[in-house]
């Protein structure tokens, strides 16, 4: 799955309360500001836009560092979308909430997100 | 950050360095990679970036036991271990045993998308954690620039690479990064700018249609290195750089001699053949007898129990064999034995550079006293000129500094331009011997010079040289009025003076019997005068007796007639006159003294008896 499909045909995959649910990732390195607000600025969006409908799993690289290299990380913060496919990863802080969406394959920011 | 700093605070003068392992390399670079610090290896698609990153980690987790870690951006692990594999790189063993680690970093930049700010610690842990995992002293990053195709900020990427390289440096890790070839730098992202300590290039070439690959040290901070470009290749145990000259001329030499094989070839080579660890240039047009000499030459060192190496582009060895024997010359045998190694190759096989790795790694296994190569002209067609030099450049350094006694047959066009064109060949090697034809009365016939010896007497004659079913000889050539003789001409001549001999001869004889003939007439002639002398001196006495009687008769006469007259007689005449009549017997006396009234007739007698 290397290229990405056009967004619009994946739009029915509306988030809401379904049997897809959301299994999500996020890598930080260390309890750094910019891991801190990664933090808190992935679980807003998750609870505003998933809500309930999500798995969020925080993991500090420095205490295991072999799950960066299982998940194949790179750059930190990442937050890593395994399910549903295609797999997607959205590096930075999650201060773009554009990069958020359209990362996940999310409609429309909610107004609470903004 | 989870830095681990170990502060190379190495204050040594000399720069440490890490041995790569990779034949030639080191050479080159003085030693190795600088310890400690980052070389970047940049290059074009298919150069070879790779393999010598994964050839560095496996020799030194191999041979210098440090483990490595392999950074791949590119290929996956087992891609990368199958890559290998064919070069005798276990990789998957030395992962089993931890001597290496080879992290695959996925990067696709369809997952990827940016929300934020961010930087690469992910990239530093997993380093970490695999460089603190094995204790790994080596690192390869391969290949980094992917990171530009896949992150989409260039600025962090840049900070972050600079970050990285400190970080590595800290680390105290020797590592290799490879980048691709810019268009007009030296990388595609200028990563050279984060590297300072040493920048290796690599090139791949076509040159009439033959590839070569080049190394070239751009850089080596601290350290004196090889600046020119060097070929290397990658054969089938890694790659090799080879150096032009590898240490320059400080070879050990020895006074030893070895024969030839030919003892007459030896006796114009001052009767004790060639120098051990020489090069011998053979030169010849072709049918004059190279590889005759060439396998005389190897023979004669498996019979003194020494190897040799015959590297032939042209025959087979079942050829070569098959055909010395029908001079006389086994070579199966000393084949059976170990002690003669043939190896052949088409020149086309493969390029230049192939060729010499694989006669280099021939020489390493087999140890030869004596190489043999035949011809090095159809080898030196398969580059261009300076290439060529530079490899029988290369080649002869290699056999000098292993001591190693080489010969090199040369296949000449004819003529005397041969000698200019093998010029420049001719200069790198210590002897030259020539064989030619030469053509006259219907026939064509082999001489053979020695056109230089170096460090030895030599003889500046020309030899003819004859192949029969019992081998191989040298004879003297005849030179004469009308040049140099060989062949039916030669033995015409020879034929000639051995009759102009033979006629010299009898001749003598025949003066010899005339002058004994006259010696025979002249001791006749002696024999008849020493006769007439023998009967003229009997004669003589004869005279003398007579003339003594008739003295005596004479003065017994006197006497009487004196009594008769009643003289008186003086007694000093009568003493005196007996002596005189004695003396006509004694023959040799001097005259007496005579009284000066003595007899006028004595005197006349006395010379007379002297005849």
């Amino acid at each position: 799955m290397k290229t990405r499909p056009p967004s619009n045909q994946r739009r029915p995959r509306k988030a809401g309360p379904g049997p897809e649910k959301h299994l999500l990732r996020l890598y930080v390195a260390g309890a750094t500001a910019r891991s801190q607000r990664a933090i808190i600025r992935a679980r807003q969006l998750c609870e505003s836009e998933l809500k309930g409908n999500y798995e969020l799993e925080v993991i500090d690289i420095y205490q295991r560092p072999n799950l960066a290299r299982e998940g194949q990380i790179l750059a930190t913060p990442t937050l890593v979308r395994r399910f549903p496919e295609p797999v997607r990863r959205l590096i930075g802080n999650l201060a773009d909430i554009d990069g958020f969406f359209t990362g996940l394959d999310l409609n429309t920011p909610t107004k609470s997100a903004q | 950050m989870k830095k681990n700093p170990k502060p190379a605070s190495n204050r040594a003068p000399l720069l440490p360095k890490c041995p790569t392992g990779i034949q030639g390399l080191d050479e080159i670079t003085g030693g190795g990679l600088p310890r400690g610090r980052i070389s970047l290896v940049c290059g074009g698609a298919g150069c070879g970036k790779t393999l010598l990153a994964t050839e560095f980690l496996v020799r030194g987790a191999v041979r210098f036991h440090e483990p490595g870690v392999f950074l791949t951006f590119e290929e996956t692990a087992p891609e990368l271990a199958a890559n290998v594999a064919s070069l005798g790189f276990h990789l998957d063993d030395l992962v089993r045993h931890r001597k290496i680690v080879v992290d695959h970093v996925h990067l696709e930049r369809s997952e990827i998308h940016e929300t934020g700010d961010y930087d690469l610690e992910g990239l530093f842990v997993r380093l970490n954690h695999a460089i603190d995992s094995i204790g790994a002293r080596r690192v390869v990053l391969d290949t980094l620039e992917a990171l530009f195709a896949s992150l989409p900020n260039e600025a962090v990427l840049r900070a972050e690479l600079r970050r990285l390289f400190r970080w590595l440096k800290d680390k105290g890790v020797t590592a290799v990064i490879t980048a691709e070839r810019g268009r007009e730098q030296l990388t595609r992202h200028g990563l050279e700018e984060y590297v300072s300590d040493c920048v290796i290039l690599l090139d791949h070439r076509v040159n009439e249609q033959i590839a070569t690959r080049h190394l070239r040290i751009v850089k080596y901070r601290g350290a004196l290195h090889g600046t020119n470009e060097f070929p290397f290749l990658i054969g089938n145990e890694g790659l090799s750089v080879l150096p032009i000259t590898s240490l320059g001329l400080n070879h050990k030499v020895s006074n030893q001699r070895i024969a030839t094989g030919i003892p007459r070839l030896d006796a114009m080579l001052g009767g004790r053949g060639f120098f051990r660890g020489s090069s011998i240039l053979l030169t010849g047009t072709p049918g004059t007898g190279k590889t005759i000499v060439a396998a005389n030459f190897a023979h004669a060192a498996t019979q003194r129990g020494e190897r040799a190496l015959y590297f032939s582009f042209e025959e087979s060895p079942n050829q070569i064999i098959r055909n010395l024997h029908s001079i006389g010359l086994q070579l199966e045998p000393e084949v059976r034995r170990g002690l003669l190694r043939f190896h052949s190759a088409r020149p086309s096989l493969y390029g230049l550079e192939m060729h010499l790795a694989t006669m280099f790694k021939e020489i390493a296994t087999f140890k030869p006293d004596v190489v043999i190569i035949d011809p090095i002209t159809s080898l030196m067609d398969s580059g261009t000129a300076s290439e060529s030099k530079g490899m029988v450049t290369r080649l002869i350094d290699y056999l000098k500094a292993g001591q190693i006694t080489s010969l090199f047959t040369s296949l000449t066009q004819g003529g005397h331009a041969l000698q200019q064109s093998e010029a420049a060949m001719s200069s790198l090697m210590d002897s030259w011997l020539l064989l030619q034809d030469f053509e006259g009365n219907g026939e064509r016939n082999r001489v053979l010079y020695v056109l230089k010896a170096r460090g030895m007497a030599h003889s500046n004659q020309v030899r003819e040289f004859l192949i029969s079913d019992r081998g191989i000889d040298l004879v003297d050539a005849y030179v004469g009025a009308s040049g140099v003789l060989t062949g039916s001409a030669r033995a015409a001549q020879e034929d000639l003076e051995r009759a102009a001999a033979l006629a010299g001869q009898q001749e003598a004889a025949r003066r010899k019997r005339e002058l004994e003939r006259k010696r025979l007439g002249l001791e006749r002639q002696i024999s008849g005068l020493r006769s007439d002398y023998e009967a003229e001196s009997v004669e003589l006495r004869r005279i003398d007796e007579q003339v003594g009687i008739q003295t005596q008769l004479l003065t017994t006469e006197r006497e009487a007639s004196g009594r008769r007259r009643q003289a008186d007689i003086s007694p000093t005449i009568h003493r005196r006159s007996q002596p005189s009549a004695l003396g006509g017997k004694m023959k040799a006396h001097s005259p007496p003294q005579r009284p000066t009234h003595a007899k006028p007739s004595l005197h006349t007698v006395t010379p007379g008896r002297k005849v």
